[in-house]
């Protein structure tokens, strides 16, 4: 049957089971627009498409399935950018579909010409310029299996005006996924099998690193499963977690820049490291040359490229992560590491990191307050969807994540603005969940233009703000490491609450900590939207924390007890 | 060290592009890459020299395999193979000093493909070592221009990809069983 490209865009994503699209019309893909209310498809309209792609990537990484965005040719395009980048660096599933101006005007300069595959090259996992109705259908099928296949990553197709409105036979069958060169299906050696097997053998101290691998390929009960039968303890990375249960015994909790002491502590003393879909990133490491020179080394990592980037390794095992350990779990060793155990439990009790949860009430709001609260208001059964910064980090410190697709933050790219349209796409894939933002004063302001998203599509997704008037994580490098000097981080700052109620939503401003768990409650049991202002110590710090590029056992920790400031006199 | 990747990829537009941006975007030095048909319609053959260290080379290799548009990749530089090169060198030439240089020509088997009456056009196939010294030697003659082709190379004997298969036969896995077809 015959069919415009337009038509077959929404006829490909429908058999490519895509029951939501985020987007943003325009003059170049307006054709598409049109014909997309001939189709049972939910277009959540965004405020910028900045957003849009946000919310794909939450939409994926809240269930494992490909996210879509929408945006028309030129600044649609490339507002897209960033969000297409934070979706690279943290492997994220998405296809992007962008309008083109018509095919014979490619290259004039017309009016919202980009050349947007030439833009996003870097940052995609593949892009597609389509000129032709006949290649609409081929392109998108290839398109979602490149996303969600070996190591998942954004996908953009640029499909031009002309393309959109011409004709030409719709056939599926025919439009099956013909890449040769794309095989991203790789097995270990069993000879490397037997390697790791005799490094796991003579281990002593070993450590699984785990990251976000765990997630994307579902291997949370062969992760436990190893970690049982081999005694082996496990320490995460922030997007590793919720994919191995907090409550587990075996669970050290994060690593890195502001992970846990003990954990960073346990890496530079460990013999073994396992390191189980995760990429050394630097902010993991610390100091290359220092990082874990006691142990040897398996990485298990569906992306070739990632082995001995950063970190060499003894052995690698390329392959999904629950296929390989599958695979792995028969072969290894039973064993105990009583001493091991024992030594990190040492370490543990020297910790100083949980301090602020038991100071008494002395009527200053700490960060770490309202996230603990939070987390115990909710049974640590909420999907969190956080911010980049301070926030963050005392997210991942203090909310005890224990089921995977739980904690939905942008890792890789850092990416300020991510959480309110990663959260929106993470409540559409999951309408039964409850959904919190957490979010700093800066990074909220950069996409809060998307409340009006919120309030559009009528969604039951809370907010809590971090409010410390600060870039708070920049602040706090400012007052490590350059003298307190505070160059354009102190924030002047709307009023959160009465800017919630403008857009239609309940806001409510929190200054105290007897009031967080009333609020916390009140915002559970009230329909729609509720933002939350909470006006936190304004120059507290995320603890412990090595600086960048330090050793990783060089952790700045927390002054004891807390250093009162100056709003104390 | 210099190594030599021979990349076998989809001829489609834009697929040079994704090649060079790699390498610009992971920092790696390319030295030459030259690209062009090959036995097999809409298959493209290009042959990279970078200068990388051995484990960068792996991570080149990943890394270029990675690309959806690329069909295979092999690091030739251990394997014993032919590397071509053509350069053409324009040189000064008087009255007097052309016979000299048609000579030293001749010395390097390279051919005079062009004469002008104040100069030459030289040129050679070979190693690009033989273009360097045949150079060497003509520069003191005046070396107006010169356009060099990059480097192709081939590994001898049978087709690269059964030969890379067979250095896997001692072993009881297999290059299709390990399925790290980038590698060897």
């Amino acid at each position: 049957m015959k069919k415009t490209g337009a038509q077959i865009i929404w006829e490909s994503l429908m058999r490519q089971g895509v029951s939501t699209v985020f987007g943003y019309p325009g003059g170049a893909i307006l054709p598409a627009y049109d014909a997309m209310t001939q189709f049972p498809i939910r277009h959540v309209l965004v405020r910028h498409e900045q957003g849009a792609t946000h919310m794909a990537d939450g939409f994926a990484r809240a269930t494992g399935q490909v996210g879509v965005a929408v945006a028309t040719s030129g600044p649609g395009a490339t507002n897209m950018v960033t969000g297409i980048a934070t979706a690279m660096l943290d492997s994220s599933p998405i296809v992007c579909i962008t309008g083109q101006v018509g095919s014979k005007l490619i290259g004039s300069d017309a009016f919202q010409e980009t050349d947007i595959t030439g833009v996003t090259l870097p940052i995609t996992k593949h892009n597609y310029l389509v000129t032709r109705a006949e290649d609409v259908a081929p392109t998108i099928r290839e398109a979602f299996h490149v996303a969600a296949s070996g190591r998942p990553g954004p996908v953009l197709i640029d499909i031009t005006k002309d393309a959109q409105q011409s004709s030409c036979e719709f056939d599926w069958e025919a439009a099956e996924v013909k890449l040769r060169g794309y095989r991203p299906d790789h097995r270990p050696a069993p000879a490397d099998f037997q390697k790791a097997v005799a490094l796991i053998r003579e281990a002593k101290r070993p450590l699984i690193l785990a990251g976000r691998g765990i997630i994307q390929s579902g291997a949370t009960e062969q992760v436990i499963a190893f970690s049982e039968a081999t005694q082996t303890p496990i320490a995460m990375t922030l997007l590793g977690l919720g994919g191995i249960p907090a409550s587990h015994p075996m669970n050290l909790g994060m690593m890195g820049m502001h992970g846990e002491a003990w954990v960073n502590t346990a890496i530079q003393e460990a013999d073994l490291l396992l390191a189980f879909g995760m990429r050394f990133d630097d902010r993991v490491t610390g100091n290359l040359k220092t990082y874990a020179l006691n142990a040897k080394k398996i990485h298990i990592e569906i992306d070739p490229a990632e082995v001995n980037k950063n970190v060499h390794v003894d052995v690698a095992l390329v392959g999904d992560l629950r296929e390989v350990l599958t695979d792995l779990l028969p072969l290894a060793p039973k064993s105990e590491h009583p001493e091991w155990l024992g030594r990190i439990t040492e370490l543990k009790g020297d910790s100083a990191v949980r301090d602020i949860q038991n100071l008494p009430d002395n009527g200053h709001l700490y960060a770490a307050h309202v996230i603990n609260d939070l987390w115990r208001e909710t049974d640590g059964n909420a999907v969190v969807v956080t911010d980049v910064g301070q926030h963050q980090m005392w997210e991942a410190q203090y909310y005890k994540h224990n089921t995977p697709r739980s904690l939905i933050t942008s890792g890789g790219l850092g990416t300020m603005g991510f959480a309110l349209p990663a959260a929106i796409g993470a409540k559409i894939a999951r309408p039964d969940a409850e959904v919190w933002v957490v979010v700093g004063d800066g990074g909220f302001q950069m996409t809060m233009c998307e409340l009006a998203t919120v309030v559009q599509e009528n969604l039951d997704i809370n907010v809590a703000i971090i409010n410390n008037g600060y870039l708070g994580m920049v602040r706090q490098w400012q007052e490590f490491f350059y003298e307190k000097r505070y160059a354009a981080t102190p924030l002047v700052n709307p009023n959160f609450a009465k800017l919630a109620e403008a857009f239609g939503l309940t806001g409510i401003t929190v200054t105290k900590r007897s009031e967080v768990v009333p609020t916390v409650k009140a915002a559970r049991n009230h329909r729609g939207g509720v933002v939350i202002d909470f006006q936190v110590e304004q120059e507290d710090s995320v603890y412990p924390m090595v600086p960048a590029g330090a050793d990783l056992q060089a952790m700045i920790r927390r002054p004891s007890p807390i250093v009162e400031t100056a709003a104390d006199a | 060290m210099l190594h030599t990747l021979v990349v076998y990829v989809e001829d489609k537009p834009g697929v040079l592009n994704r090649v060079a941006s790699l390498f610009r975007r992971r920092a790696f030095n390319i030295d030459s890459l030259t690209v062009g048909h090959t036995e097999t319609a809409g298959v493209s053959r290009m042959t990279i020299v970078c200068d990388c260290d051995p484990a960068n080379a792996r991570r080149v290799e990943a890394n270029i395999y990675k690309l959806v548009d690329v069909l295979r990749v092999d690091d030739i530089t251990e394997h014993p193979s032919v590397e071509r090169e053509l350069a053409m060198i324009k040189v000064t030439a008087t009255h007097e000093t052309r016979a000299q240089i048609i000579q030293l020509a001749d010395v390097f088997r390279a051919r005079v493909i062009d004469v002008s009456e104040d100069s030459l056009i030289v040129e050679i196939t070979g190693s690009g070592d033989k273009s360097e010294k045949l150079l060497d030697v003509l520069k003191p003659y005046g070396v107006l221009e010169v356009a060099r082709t990059g480097r192709i190379a081939m590994a001898r004997g049978p087709r690269l990809a059964e030969r890379l298969a067979d250095r896997f036969a001692g072993e009881e896995t297999s290059e299709e069983q390990t399925g790290v077809s980038y590698s060897v």
